[in-house]
């Protein structure tokens, strides 16, 4: 954190200044680790071991706050007789079918449910598993009972805290030491430390960040920190949570207001052919009736009106058929895959730089070899634009300028300083930059050329039946200045939504399901409250209270902390004054506190619900997780994930190490690519033997774009390196400030050695195990240049959201520098077989 | 500072005698009569910075139309004005020398880049976007209705705006294309 988010981190160093210990995790050795009270150096890729030993050694040792894990979570909750667990199957669920490596997930429902999950294209199911399904969950869980049956007393075999207590009781610090390779009195330090500081008084927060999510098991990572903090009480509480650390100045928006295949503003699904037929048939299948999800409809017909105005009426489904279809996987691997194949002819690449960012770069590069035309827009011209120029491709004889097709279109972009807009930051906070002049030549902002280029393509359309959502899009907004931009207030204004007044929405509770309101993004409605831009609000921060709720505007509601009802009792008091955040005034009969209550505001927490209650009028006064349908903190997953209802320990796709928790080596239902362009180094490859795993610098930001092109930056990191131990150094002949070759079955690359303890050699399992980190910044564009780290690895996929195991994989080490031309490919050749 | 002539207050004469060159000893005349160019700009933009995603709050000063300083703004509640490297550098992001204001365009089989006039450009994109929309069409996959493209594809968005990413949602949707993608995935 301190590395990459490095002003984020001067709060970790306020509350260390406060008593606060701070532990770091991670197999390098980082500026974080040099301030941290301990650093815990950690095998890449074995954190469910760790985490799974902790939530071992909660449960075993009755550590868990129990007031708030039987009112907030489903302890309690009996799970169907049908389940069967890791324990049983040797590191499978109940369900797994070994042909098509997918688990038919209906034995992990509640008791009760299980015939409610038997329609094969509910969520979970096989269907909604295969269009990454459960990357919609970012506002919600799937849909599971209301009122499920349960046992208070916590011993039923079949609750969910003693099926929990079974699965991880093989997780032993003892594993951890063999796994992990952190030693018993190290793990014991950590567990006594979060343990400790959980509680009624206290509370414990975990950071991740790509660290966690890039790995064929990233969602289940997660997951165990969700089972960790849920059993601790420390979800929906000050200084308490899980934070996700994200990278890009606004991928928290461009995940809410989605630039993702499977998601539609506010984590509403996109439709599926087979699932979603019509808009009844998605209204059924996408989440349950109770919680706020049931309000779905709401949402999505705002969305759709916001979109298609007067032409989306209740005959017409409000133009629901207007939305494509997805079928399966449209993912930006599976998308490369169809530019090598063929059948992608345009792209465009936006701010982004694929050839140096993403997973095995050739296969970037081929992909944009074989399409027809090809849209980059950006400050400077990074190597997605130059490919055909200066690629590592042409070094290598395997490709020849005058051969490649691809017409390349490069569109300078506005910078940030250069337009006006919201980003939205890691915590959910929209905040409007104002904009400080035009940009220069023909530099335009993102805003300029999609609508522009809407308004041409809408020129060149007829009548056709396939072009009327384009040619009936609302998709008129007022154009300023001396290049007609569009108006960003203009377009931030449709996001919130308008009544049927046209005045702007204050709340997402105001959305209707009859068409009578429209709202772009049911999430960030109310950012636009009473016509005011509130994401632009600058109160200054020692001027108002330490939560500073009017410094910009976080969704949803303005609300600072998700699900803060938890932070109160079943009774509505404060857990401790220590702790106090939300609560409820009896006097007044409402809740109230330092932040905007995440609840109803009127209901009490004694309210119970009716029978055949919906919505959020069917969640208890003490359901502080009011998206879940049964308003639950889930410790165990019913329906919605594609690989358990729990995390097991899976080794890496490729790993030097035999996983002796289960007999199962990987992850299951990883999704491989089995192709010629994404060769896997073999498993058990002895030329293999080293851990590789990627990292950041300070200095540089992601793929270079915006930070090797800069003298400051450049200087001040001018070169690629691996960080390796002594120890590997001794062992491959690397010589400080010399050459190595690292060497994986994609490609070999080349980088400056720098031989320090901060790598530290593991003892896993009686074996000595070397790990390699290197960042990633470096392409062949740019004031510094270096070869493309990110060449080197597969593309493996986490089967829940696609994102793949960057952050992982096996390599070789050689002194000095790497071959050119045909005699790499000859070196790769000669490692791919042996 | 010290009493007596010039000598005595010149800078060099009193680190030669052994004071501190990095506090008072550094001052002269001149130095203190130096402003800081943030005191002459023009305007002030309330901006954010474009790098990760913590948010913290930068002020942009600009004179004559250009962008002459950016630094942290002291009101944030995240950043309490402090920047990072990166952030301390975003005055070179938008100035630097390097980068791209013309539009290129290098044509299939080419081997060096061309100029093309941005209007041009937007209209031979859009020519694009309609033929390979038509030529990819399916209205049906599998027996079931589709109506979409696999031929057009999109990768970006986290280093952009809400508002541009959702106008880039609605306008690919609406198109019928669904390979929209961005850093979030990966």
């Amino acid at each position: 954190m301190a590395e990459c988010h490095p002003v984020g981190f001067q709060w970790v160093m306020e509350a260390r200044l406060r008593g606060a210990k701070v532990f770091h995790i991670d197999p390098r050795f980082s500026r974080t680790s040099a301030v941290a009270d301990r650093y815990l150096p950690i095998r890449a890729g074995t954190d469910i071991v760790l985490l799974g030993a902790l939530i071992n050694h909660v449960l075993s040792n009755e550590l868990y706050f129990r007031d708030y894990v039987l009112a907030y979570t489903n302890a309690a909750t009996l799970v169907s007789e049908r389940f069967q667990d890791t324990e049983d199957l040797d590191g499978l669920f109940s369900g797994f079918d070994p042909e098509t490596r997918r688990y038919d997930p209906s034995s992990w429902a509640y008791e009760g449910d299980e015939e409610a999950t038997t329609d094969e294209m509910r969520e979970g199911g096989a269907t909604h598993a295969e269009a990454a399904g459960s990357d919609s969950y970012g506002a919600r869980g799937a849909g599971a009972s209301a009122r499920p049956p349960t046992d208070p007393t916590l011993r039923h075999p079949r609750c969910v805290l003693q099926v929990l207590k079974r699965h991880f009781a093989r997780y032993t610090p003892e594993m951890v030491d063999e796994l992990c390779g952190i030693a018993p009195e190290d793990f014991a330090e950590l567990a006594e430390a979060i343990t400790a500081n959980s509680g009624r008084e206290r509370t414990t927060a975990w950071v991740y960040s790509v660290g966690w999510t890039q790995h064929s098991v990233g969602v289940q990572y997660i997951r165990a920190s969700a089972i960790l903090q849920l059993l601790l009480g420390n979800m929906g509480r000050p200084g308490g949570g899980i934070m996700a650390l994200r990278g890009h100045a606004s991928i928290q928006g461009s995940t809410d207001i989605p630039t993702l295949f499977n998601l539609l503003p506010g984590y509403l699904a996109m439709p599926h052919a087979h699932r979603h037929e019509d808009l009844a048939d998605y209204l059924e299948r996408e989440g349950a009736g109770t919680g706020y999800w049931g309000n779905r409809r709401s949402y999505l017909v705002s969305l759709l009106k916001a979109w298609w105005g007067d032409a989306a009426t209740e005959d017409n489904d409000f133009c629901f058929d207007y939305l494509p279809r997805l079928t399966g996987d449209h993912g930006h691997y599976t998308t490369v895959m169809g530019q090598i194949d063929g059948t992608v002819k345009g792209y465009f690449v936006i701010g982004e730089n694929p050839a140096v960012g993403s997973a095995n770069g050739r296969a970037q590069r081929m992909g944009l070899a074989n399409l027809d035309w090809l849209v980059v827009r950006d400050l400077t011209l990074v190597e997605t634009a130059t490919f055909w120029k200066d690629g590592p491709e042409l070094e290598t004889g395997e490709m020849r300028t005058g051969d490649i097709a691809t017409e390349v279109f490069f569109l300078p972009a506005a910078s940030h300083v250069e337009k006006e807009g919201t980003f939205t930051n890691t915590q959910r906070l929209l905040q409007w930059r104002e904009k400080a002049l035009d940009p220069p030549g023909d530099c335009r902002s993102d805003l300029w050329f999609y609508y522009h280029l809407g308004k041409r393509i809408r020129r060149r359309l007829g009548d056709d039946e396939i072009d009327r959502p384009m040619t009936e899009l609302t998709w008129d907004y007022p154009e300023e200045g001396q290049y007609r931009e569009p108006s960003a207030e203009a377009v931030l204004r449709e996001i919130n939504g308008t009544g049927p007044d046209g005045r702007a929405l204050s709340s997402y509770r105001e959305l209707a399901p009859d068409g009578s309101t429209r709202c772009g993004c049911w999430i960030y409605c109310g950012v636009y409250a009473d016509e005011v831009n509130q994401a632009a609000r600058r109160m200054p921060g020692n001027r108002q209270s330490w939560v500073a709720p009017e410094w910009g505007w976080a969704w949803p509601a303005n609300r600072r902390i998700l699900y803060n009802r938890a932070s109160a009792d079943p009774d509505g008091r404060p857990w401790s004054e220590r702790k106090a955040y939300v609560w409820w005034d009896a006097d007044r009969g409402e809740w109230t506190g330092h932040d905007v209550p995440d609840f109803d505001l009127r209901k009490p927490p004694d309210y119970q619900p009716p029978e055949g209650a919906r919505a959020e009028a069917a969640l208890s006064g003490t359901d502080p997780f009011i998206m879940q349908s049964d308003g639950k903190g889930w410790l165990y997953v019913p329906s919605g994930l594609s690989d358990g209802p729990m995390p097991a320990h899976y080794e890496p796709h490729e790993s030097p190490v035999l996983n002796t928790l289960y007999g199962r080596q990987a992850n299951p239902t990883r999704r491989i690519y089995d192709r010629p362009e994404n060769p896997y180094n073999p498993p058990g490859a002895a030329r293999f033997p080293y851990v590789f795993t990627t990292s950041r610098l300070t200095e540089h930001h992601t793929a270079g774009g915006m930070s090797r092109t800069l003298a400051y930056l450049a200087e001040l990191q001018p070169e690629l390196f691996c960080e390796v131990s002594p120890q590997l150094a001794a062992e491959v002949g690397l010589v400080n400030g010399g050459w190595a070759t690292i060497v994986t079955s994609r490609t070999a690359i080349e980088c400056r050695v720098l031989v320090t303890d901060r790598v530290r050699p593991l003892r896993v399992q009686r074996q000595i195990i070397h790990q390699v980190v290197v960042p990633y910044h470096w392409g062949h564009e740019g004031l510094v240049t270096g070869d493309v780290v990110n060449d080197l690895l597969p593309v493996v996929l986490d089967p829940n959201v696609y994102i793949q195991e960057s952050k992982v994989c096996t390599c070789a080490v050689l002194p000095g520098r790497r071959p050119r031309g045909q005699a790499l490919l000859d070196l790769i050749e000669e490692y791919r077989h042996g | 500072m010290a009493d007596g002539g010039w000598i005595s207050r010149w800078p060099v004469f009193r680190q030669l005698q052994g004071e501190d060159g990095r506090r008072d000893a550094a001052r002269s005349a001149r130095t203190d009569a130096l402003r800081p160019r943030t005191e002459q700009a023009d305007t002030v933009a309330r901006s954010v910075c474009p790098y990760c995603a913590v948010g913290c709050g930068q002020l942009v000063y600009v004179k004559d139309g250009k962008v002459t300083q950016i630094e942290g703004d002291p009101d944030s509640p995240i950043s309490r004005g402090r920047l990072c490297p990166k952030g301390s550098a975003s005055k070179q992001l938008v100035t630097h020398p390097g980068r791209r204001t013309e539009v290129l365009y290098r044509r299939p089989y080419g081997t060096e880049w061309e100029r093309l006039d941005l209007e041009t450009a937007m209209d031979m994109i859009a020519d694009r976007v309609v033929r390979t929309r038509r030529e990819t069409w399916q209205q049906t996959h599998e027996g079931k209705e589709v109506r979409r493209t696999t031929g057009i594809a999109g990768l970006g968005g986290a280093t952009l705006d809400n508002e541009e990413n959702y106008l880039m949602k609605k306008l690919y949707t609406a198109l019928g294309a669904i390979q929209v993608e961005n850093q979030a995935r990966i």
